[in-house]
């Protein structure tokens, strides 16, 4: 019964969702913001991006690869979980999750990501050795057509699958927010702007998560970076971030001037409990700081390198903050006594299933993915992708 | 006073034989039971409620309920006069061992709250479930099917009440089952069974002669958090406006 | 016709999502338990397991049918509606077994003021006591008959 203050049902003591819970909308998080940010290439013809379009669309799937993971982790009965693709439960947001996921997964990200390829596969399968032949081989489902009309084909195809990409992610993500939103037992959920600020803060975290990566791993390949696309990604960061700070601070203002009943307990949670994570670390370091960084940069002309730098840094608070956002909304929602007279203590482990380890597990497997997918379909736009494959 | 088996069989056949099913524990040997003819909740008489945590006992021995999580818990509340909206509320391992003493000089009203599921007939438990695995039987029970429950917890984190927890070595979502082993044999609930003053009884809103209607319309009768509009089906007799 | 020719490729690709589709149809099919959606969206079968599992509370009218001289003591008296296993204990066992499970006597020491020791917060009608005045350490017993306690009765027996 330690860390409890005041009076919790006695149920209430032990919480049940982690920091996997936690780790699984950020992920998702990711997924929806790096699809976002390439689709401004595709459907809003932003060209400044593209040499981030194909960056972007293996980081969404190699983080959509491992979002269900803390999911199913978390579970009771984790082999139990494919019930959820046999019997839905039709009022339940979560049971849309195995048909949103699956649609994305499929649908979405790789058949954009296999139409865009597949010249540069269909000439991989034909140029590389051995193992990666086979896989190659494998990858062009028996179709070495590569005429002309095929791939205008390919390219209408692809964008219309972008088209419908857009209000995939806004599905994928503003359900996970419904998940939230939806719970009418839960005050610090509750609400209906909960999908929408998942939303945008969604794309402010894939967007982030981008524009470092591709800053990153340029520096690791020892290329310059293309800095018309960094600046631009900074600024649609900027601009996102606004509508995403405004919407949160809308649900902020409207609760404190409510002030329903749950209002006393949240607002003593808010100071105490909850203090560093919330305001240190979500709204001044993740939103505060970044922000003011960014709008630095917009209103400015900085020379190339600080401009580098405050990128690099506004783009890693950033990420930080919206880890912190979802913290807040997971934990925070059950650290409280739905009766409002008390609060528990949230004890992360270490080694458990759910423990630290396992997350710090979770947030590098996408990067070890994305590592490979890299390896396997470079996306870069200034080598042809076929020398950096022949050469392994 | 020695009687054995057999005697009993022959005293009160009926009786007897009804005692037959309940020990085989079969739904098959309580043929008499049609889920459809009955709409089971429970009425809670504050005024009786001694806070002498017989039924969380009782309901602990009946369910194997897993030490410090509840099915049924008793609150003590006190509320001052300076205060009324805010009380002070405490139930030590869920009121099971009873409550500490009261110092004579501490002012207010004080009264205790017997909680359990409300088996809500628009629960959001039930409705969060994303694969079927806890529903409204159509006795109007809520139950928890753990041999396909996820154990997710949504359904925890949608129970404005608290009355589900993971069971921590089942790993699936437990909760009271209104002693649902129990109500389809013509028994009532164990906490009702051990309740020595009869602030619990099991309520059947189907069957026309059951005293809850009369109580019903006679008494000041509420249910918890009516804002939440779960339609929940525990009546809680007398309950003074600070419960939450 | 060329069209096709030229997107053969894509058809090859959704035909990996109708395959995998009517596989996930057939398992499906087989893995769904039987009685799922029999009363609704669940397995109907859990009703008859969870309505299966073993009683501990025997219930009074278990009691009644053999110990008909405790229930004339208890039917005038302060506890004619407590029930026996509110004291006593869950007996199931007993009830399946009379002649072989002996239920332990009660220790009125700590049953008794569980309900009875004075408390500002139970209801001003119910009686209660400060045991240590009260008794000066006697057993309840030894005035009270716990089957019918109030003093009245004569003391215990």
């Amino acid at each position: 019964m330690s860390g409890v203050e005041g009076y919790m049902y006695p149920n209430e003591v032990t919480l049940y969702w982690s920091v996997l819970i936690v780790l699984y909308p950020y992920i998702t998080g990711l997924v929806a913001g790096a699809f976002i940010l390439a689709s401004l290439e595709r459907v809003f013809n932003v060209a400044a991006v593209k040499p981030t379009y194909r960056l972007a669309l293996l980081t969404a799937l190699s983080f959509l690869i491992v979002a269900p993971l803390p999911l199913v982790l978390h579970l009771g009965h984790p082999f139990r979980s494919p019930e959820m693709y046999f019997t839905p439960h039709s009022t339940s947001a979560m049971a849309m999750f195995g048909y949103v996921y699956l649609w994305y997964l499929m649908a979405v990200l790789t058949f954009e990501i296999w139409l865009d390829y597949r010249l540069d596969i269909v000439r991989l399968s034909q140029k590389s050795r051995g193992l990666m032949r086979v896989i190659y081989k494998i990858m062009t489902l028996g179709s070495s057509n590569i005429s002309e009309r095929s791939l205008h084909i390919d390219e209408r195809i692809g964008w219309v699958i972008t088209l419908v990409g857009i209000p995939s992610a806004f599905l994928l993500h503003g359900y996970v927010g419904f998940i939230f939103g939806s719970i009418k037992a839960n005050p610090w959920w509750s609400s209906p702007l909960m999908p929408v600020v998942f939303i945008f803060s969604a794309m402010v975290s894939g967007i982030a998560c981008v524009m470092v990566l591709y800053m990153a791993i340029t520096k690791l390949r020892g290329k310059t970076i293309d800095m018309k696309c960094v600046d631009t990604i900074a600024m649609y960061l900027f601009y996102t971030f606004i509508i995403d700070f405004s919407l949160e601070m809308l649900d902020l203002i409207h609760r404190i001037y409510e002030a329903d009943e749950s209002f006393r307990s949240l607002d003593f949670m808010v100071h105490t409990k909850l203090f560093f994570s919330q305001i240190v670390v979500q709204i001044i370091l993740g939103t505060l700081v970044p922000l003011i960084l960014l709008a630095v940069t917009q209103v400015t002309s900085l020379p190339e390198i600080a401009r580098k730098r405050i990128y690099s840094i506004a783009g890693a608070l950033t990420l930080i903050g919206i880890f912190a956002m979802r913290w807040n909304v997971v934990i925070g929602g059950q650290l409280f006594s739905k009766s409002f007279l008390g609060y528990t203590t949230y004890k992360m482990s270490l080694v458990t299933k759910e423990g630290l380890l396992v997350s710090i597990a979770l947030i590098l497997l996408p990067l070890g993915i994305l590592w490979v997918l890299v390896k396997l379909l470079p996306p870069w736009t200034d080598e042809p992708a076929s020398e950096g494959v022949a050469a392994d | 006073m020695k009687i054995t088996r057999r005697q009993m069989l022959i005293l009160l056949p009926a009786a007897a034989v009804a005692w037959e099913h309940v020990l085989a524990g079969t739904p098959e040997a309580s043929p008499n039971y049609t889920m459809s003819e009955h709409w089971w909740s429970m009425l809670i008489d504050i005024p009786k409620c001694i806070g002498c945590g017989n039924c969380v006992r009782a309901c602990q021995e009946e369910n194997d309920v897993p030490n410090g999580f509840f099915r049924t818990w008793v609150e003590r509340y006190h509320v001052s006069d300076e205060d009324m909206t805010n009380p002070v509320v405490i139930s030590p391992d869920g009121g099971k061992e009873g409550f500490p003493p009261v110092a004579k000089e501490d002012e207010g009203k004080y009264f205790f709250v017997p909680k359990l599921c409300n088996h809500c007939a628009d629960s959001p438990c039930t409705q969060v479930c994303p694969v079927g695995a806890t529903f409204i039987a159509p006795d109007g029970v809520v139950l928890v099917d753990q041999k396909y429950c996820l154990g997710c917890a949504y359904c925890v984190q949608a129970c404005p009440y608290g009355c589900r927890y993971i069971h921590p070595q089942k790993e699936v979502a437990d909760k009271c089952t209104l002693c649902y082993h129990r109500i389809t044999k013509g028994l009532t609930t164990a906490c009702c069974e051990a309740c020595p003053t009869g602030a619990r009884q099991l309520v059947d809103l189907k069957n026309p002669n059951d005293p809850i209607h009369e109580f019903l319309r006679t008494h000041a009768v509420q249910i918890l958090k009516p804002q939440m509009a779960t339609g929940a089906k525990v009546f809680y007799n007398e309950l003074d406006g600070s419960v939450r | 016709m060329s069209i096709f020719k030229d997107a053969r490729h894509l058809f090859r690709f959704v035909g990996i999502f109708v395959l995998m589709f009517i596989v996930f149809l057939i398992v499906r099919h087989f893995i769904v338990p039987k009685s799922f959606g029999e009363y609704g969206h669940y397995r109907g079968a859990a009703m008859g397991e969870i309505a299966a599992h073993p009683i501990h509370f025997a219930g009074h009218q278990a009691c009644e049918t053999c110990h008909v001289d405790v229930q004339d003591v208890k039917k005038n008296g302060k506890h004619a509606h407590v029930n026996c296993e509110a004291c006593h204990g869950p007996l199931a066992k007993h009830a399946e077994d009379p002649a072989s499970v002996t239920p332990t006597k009660p220790d009125t020491a700590t049953l008794c003021v569980r309900c009875h020791a004075a408390s500002v917060a139970r209801p001003k009608n119910f009686p209660q006591v400060q045991a240590e005045e009260h008794s000066t350490g006697l057993p309840c017993e030894t005035c009270h008959q716990p089957h019918s306690p109030a003093m009245t009765a004569g003391g215990a027996k």
